[in-house]
């Protein structure tokens, strides 16, 4: 079989019956309590959060959530979250710091919402300040993009100790689409901006802005959804023990270093 | 907005003017406030700070006129300059564009950052430029600006931004919504060292620069009637699939909103930046 084309991985990155964030977080950790809220606006539901294990140890998980029908979609705003949605992840990543749990999050977003409220309510400064605050974090964080992390929305919960990449998920600084109507002029060439973007998995390793695959069948990490999580679930595990053997110093010092040299 | 060539001008105070000083706009001296329409002599402009004498509107500065004119008379010390442009995608045509770009323009990238003197107030002073590729953050404006940032931290001095930006440097890709992570990294150890961080916000702040470190001062000023906001104008038109009120994400709607400190009019801004570096000493 031919390697797949970057468009190719841009689709199966979008498809409807690929698994979400929740069906990641139900499978790899037991006893997750989802937690609510930004304590200023309101529930933003393209975002999940709360407080899961991993192998008995208490983590704290968050990830944009899509839907799997046009109903859950609507209901998820297609994963495109608005400012109280980044701030209700910093709340619990914040609450995750206080309690020494090591986060973990799920990226999966075309991006953050282009809407008046969004706007009104400062989506630039809760992703600024979400993308600061990160990087001064003082435990172990590990990033993980499931499907399509497209822009600021995607970078917004994206500063971790390890950027982790299914091979079929996609990362890049807007949609294909988007790209080609702004360089070509021309949104129909987004096959061709997808080749060009280099925003596969095996280009984003390349290029060092990502540290790890994990491999997925042909069609779709949904073919093969149990090996995936286990893969996941052992890469967790193993990263995780490997980080907090850092004093809290060399952690910081280690991520500034990571960002400082991109 | 800059009116270089006389067949470009129309209507009737263009026609008078047209009539009197018709060699000199051959040659470009004038400008039509694209506010108020008034024809202004780009000498006067220059000497009002580049604001309307008529409307007071802020034409949008190179960040060599902002230098000038924030900086005292012959402080400004350049850091960086040596950063140039890099091609991480190796994006067909790109470096070549920037080398026409260059020469055109005279500007090597979108951003100027250096330690100078303010009111003879000491503090590192990065400016962004419009004027080359809309001032759009790739990795050599993330770059310069993280320098700059641990530049501030290692000398213990003030940190002031200017921005302007249409967002991120497309040609870059990745690497350049990477400069969010590394310049707001940078603005974090900058508050561990509790240095004082002020950010001025300028016509147009956009995209992923509104999205890092404009957004992250200690204080956030702003220019009147600028073009602040994480999405553009058309993209939450084309959302929404309707028109945006008038003055939607100007200064005075992000004042309204509670996410600038102050709108400070381009004759104040000098003495307030002073002002508030003494204040903070
Ligand atoms: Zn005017």
């Amino acid at each position: 079989m031919a390697e797949l084309t970057a468009w190719d991985r841009v689709t199966l990155a979008r498809q409807l019956e690929r698994p979400k964030a929740s069906d990641y977080i139900n499978s790899i950790f037991e006893d997750f309590i989802e937690l609510h809220g930004d304590r200023c606006f309101g529930d933003d539901k393209a975002i999940i959060g709360g407080i899961a294990t991993l192998n008995k140890m208490p983590v704290t998980v968050i990830g944009e959530q899509k839907g799997k029908n046009v109903k859950e979609n609507m209901e998820r705003n297609f994963g495109m979250p608005e400012p109280e949605g980044y701030r209700k992840a910093l709340r619990l990543m914040k609450q995750a710091e206080k309690f020494k749990r090591p986060i973990i999050t799920f990226i999966d977003t075309p991006g953050a919402y282009p809407g008046m409220g969004a706007e009104e309510r400062g989506q630039g400064e809760a992703i600024a300040r979400s993308i600061m605050e990160m990087s001064s974090l003082k435990v172990p964080i590990i990033c993980i993009i499931i499907g399509e992390g497209s822009s600021g929305g995607a970078l917004a919960i994206g500063v971790g100790d390890k950027i982790v990449m299914l091979e079929n998920a996609v990362y890049s600084i807007l949609s294909p689409e988007g790209f080609a109507s702004i360089l070509y002029k021309d949104s129909t060439k987004a096959k061709e901006a997808a080749q060009n973007m280099k925003m596969t998995a095996n280009d984003l390793k390349k290029l060092k802005i990502i540290d790890k695959i994990i491999k997925e069948p042909e069609d779709g990490a949904q073919n093969d959804f149990e090996t995936i999580v286990e893969e996941i679930k052992k890469y967790l595990t193993q990263s995780i023990k490997k980080l907090q053997q850092l004093t809290e110093e060399e952690l910081l010092k280690q991520r500034y270093a990571k960002f400082r040299n991109m | 907005m800059i009116i270089d060539k006389v067949k470009k001008l129309n209507g009737e105070d263009t026609k008078r003017v047209k009539n009197e000083k018709a060699a000199d706009m051959m040659i470009g001296k004038w400008v039509k406030c694209d506010s108020c329409k008034e024809i202004i002599y780009k000498e006067d402009l220059h000497k009002n700070l580049s604001v309307c004498p008529n409307c007071g509107k802020h034409f949008r500065l190179s960040a060599r006129r902002r230098i000038k004119q924030i900086a005292d008379e012959g402080t400004f010390e350049e850091i960086g300059a040596d950063i140039l442009t890099k091609d991480p995608l190796k994006f067909d045509g790109y470096l070549k564009k920037v080398e026409v770009l260059k020469e055109k323009t005279k500007i090597e990238e979108a951003v100027k950052c250096g330690i100078c003197e303010i009111e003879g107030e000491k503090a590192v002073l990065g400016v962004m430029d419009g004027n080359f590729l809309m001032g759009s953050m790739g990795s050599a404006v993330g770059e310069r600006i993280t320098l700059a940032i641990e530049t501030a931290i290692e000398k213990e001095l003030p940190l002031i931004m200017f921005c302007v930006s249409g967002g991120a440097r497309m040609q870059e890709g990745i690497v350049s919504l990477m400069q969010m992570a590394k310049t707001s990294s940078a603005i974090a150890k900058l508050n561990q060292a509790k240095n004082l961080y002020i950010s001025v916000l300028t016509d147009p702040t956009t995209g992923g620069v509104t999205a890092s470190f404009a957004s992250l001062g200690d204080i956030i000023l702003a220019e009147p009637k600028a073009l602040i906001g994480f999405a553009g104008p058309r993209v939450i038109e084309q959302t929404i699939k309707q028109k945006l009120p008038e003055g939607f994400q100007s200064s005075e709607f992000l004042l309204e909103h509670g996410f600038i400190d102050k709108i400070v009019e381009r004759k104040e801004m000098k003495s307030t930046l002073a002002k508030l570096i003494r204040m903070h000493k």
